[in-house]
């Protein structure tokens, strides 16, 4: 640990609570006996657990080979499924981009009456069952619903998916919002920029890892959300039928075909979130560099 | 880093000119967001409270007392205790283990460990069905055990730990972070041992992340859906779940019963948002 008591404690008195991947420990001890023996089985659980069952998934994918993948992938009703999906998610991820951001603020900066209140709203999509954010879904927007009627339609999967990813970019802008010296706002304030050019030019720079982070776990939320759509999306082939429930549909039907499709699909699901992932782990280090 | 803060932190106080300004183009951007996140979060849930009563309380407690939902409720409880377990045993070794130690491959376990967050919970279910069905790569080991895995709880553990992996590691590892080792070199130079020094040390400095991780990843294991759905084989009566009981109703036209049953999930939910909160200004209070 290079971190001395004095650090700490400057942290701790400046609240860095908020953004704790900013200070790592450096260095530490190698594993000792117990250490070792904790990490072994760490491994081995991890393997049993995550690794080796989606090292399955990619191998069933690829059984037969190249052809088996790329036919699975590319029938008609799966392409509309992936299409489908990776482009919901991807204006999932843009709009959650704005209004995170815009939510971040206003609960950070504007702060108004009840802003506590409405901090732990935000958390209630994360809180609440994704089978249950489907029935609320449903209750307002389903056929008997008490708005309009969304049920089988891309919209209802839409708004399912915005309200289940609401808190990844309100809750990553939101710390680094908090952190954010506000001098250099002022200056260019006091030099006669507009709020919106003080908005662009200063703050949007430095919350833009944050940004981009939020909407990239968004992203991958989105691609791979059933719990939430199941109800709403009424799963018509080339219309509402997204990746997930098409998987899911495969292993209903018996045939080692079938699981081998479902598997390919599920391996370009796979592979579009591991990219977002390293996405991820790119802007995080950007920040960690700059911080 | 954290000095420079603690300088500039005088700064927030704008003049009062400048904040008249700011408040009168923030109006716009207030309601708007107000607006976002009642639309879309508040009126839904509300409309759910309102549909759950609607049919009178003695309907609502007859949907719940119902023997299926029973089950299914009893069935949630047994799956979730286990998994949290789990989760939390494994979440501080991991935690400890990246925070304390250097070793090859430290950065990967890292990344590993975030890995469920992005994976599919439909994809879950797949990936363990693959290993551990009769057919799959260690099923015919299984088998010939006599362990049973899928389509009966030790598989819906499997997938419900598998969703929650990262939540109780991601709570206490900023706290050990920032404590650093100081106090545990100090206790292993007086002769104590790494179980000693875990309970009279570690433990109480993470108490509070770790109590705020452990509702976290209880939020999460009562409401699995997806993986569980596909390794359970959602069989009523006996591998159903809570949240697997709300989907089958919605899709028989129970919707009394689907209402009721995830109004109890909304007030647990509501539960942990409330414990949560409660957790994170004690963390704030204690720092």
């Amino acid at each position: 640990m290079t971190t001395t008591l004095g650090e700490v404690s400057a942290g701790k008195s400046a609240d860095t609570f908020a953004t704790p991947g900013r200070r790592r420990a450096a260095g530490g001890p190698r594993l000792g006996g117990v250490s070792g023996t904790s990490l072994g089985v760490v491994v081995i659980w991890l393997s049993l657990l995550v690794l080796l069952p989606l090292a399955a998934v990619v191998g069933k994918a690829f059984g037969s080979g190249w052809p088996g993948f790329w036919s699975a992938i590319t029938s008609s009703t799966t392409a509309d499924a992936l299409k489908l999906t990776i482009g919901l998610s991807v204006v999932v991820a843009l709009v959650n981009a704005v209004m995170g951001t815009l939510v971040a603020w206003v609960l950070v900066r504007d702060r108004p009456r009840g802003a506590g209140a409405f901090e732990l709203v935000i958390d209630i999509p994360f809180a609440l069952p994704t089978i249950v954010a489907g029935v609320v879904t449903l209750a307002l927007y389903g056929s008997d619903g008490v708005g309009p009627n969304l049920f089988g339609t891309r919209t209802g999967i839409f708004v399912a998916l915005l309200f289940v990813t609401l808190p990844f970019t309100v809750r990553t802008v939101q710390p680094v919002l908090l952190d954010l010296d506000r001098d250099a706002e002022q200056a260019a304030a006091s030099l006669g920029a507009s709020s919106p050019t003080v908005f662009r030019r200063i703050v949007l720079p430095q919350i833009a890892p944050a940004v981009a982070s939020g909407a990239a776990l968004s992203f991958a939320r989105a691609l791979g959300e059933y719990g939430s759509l199941v109800l709403i999306s009424s799963n018509i082939p080339h219309h509402t039928l997204i990746a997930s429930s098409l998987i899911y549909g495969k292993l209903q039907e018996t045939g080692d075909r079938s699981t081998q499709e479902a598997a390919a699909i599920a391996t370009v699901l796979l592979v579009a979130s591991a990219v977002v992932l390293v996405l991820l782990d790119l802007i995080q280090r950007r920040i960690a560099r700059r911080g | 880093m954290a000095e420079s803060v603690v300088l500039h932190k005088p700064g927030v106080q704008s003049s009062s000119a400048q904040r008249e300004r700011a408040s009168a183009a923030g109006i716009g951007l207030r309601t708007v967001a107000l607006a976002y996140v009642t639309l879309l979060v508040l009126v839904p849930v509300g409309v759910l409270v309102v549909r759950a009563v609607q049919p009178g309380i003695g309907a609502f407690f007859d949907s719940l007392n119902d023997p299926m939902a029973q089950h299914a409720f009893q069935v949630t409880w047994i799956v979730a205790g286990i998994s949290v377990v789990i989760d939390t045993v494994f979440g501080i070794a991991v935690a400890i283990l990246l925070v304390r130690y250097r070793f090859p491959g430290r950065r990967l376990l890292s990344a590993l460990i975030d890995l469920p967050i992005a994976v599919s919970p439909i994809v879950v279910g797949l990936a363990l069905m693959l290993v551990y069905s009769p057919t799959g790569w260690f099923g015919p080991f299984t088998e010939s055990n006599g362990i049973v895995i899928i389509n009966a709880k030790p598989g819906m553990v499997l997938a419900t730990v598998f969703v929650s992996l990262p939540l109780v590691a991601r709570a206490i590892i900023p706290v050990l972070e920032q404590v650093g080792t100081e106090q545990d070199y100090a206790a292993a130079s007086l002769g104590a041992n790494a179980f000693t020094r875990f309970l009279r040390i570690t433990l109480p400095t993470i108490r509070v992340a770790l109590a705020y991780g452990v509702v976290l990843a209880l939020a999460r294991c009562i409401g699995e859906y997806g993986a569980v759905l596909v390794i359970s084989g959602n069989i009523s009566g006996q591998t159903q779940t809570a949240p697997l009981l709300i989907g089958d109703d919605f899709q028989t036209f129970e919707r009394d019963q689907g209402y009721a049953i995830a109004f109890v999930l909304v007030l647990i939910a509501f539960a942990a948002i409330l414990a949560g909160a409660y957790i994170r200004r004690r963390q704030r209070r204690s720092n």
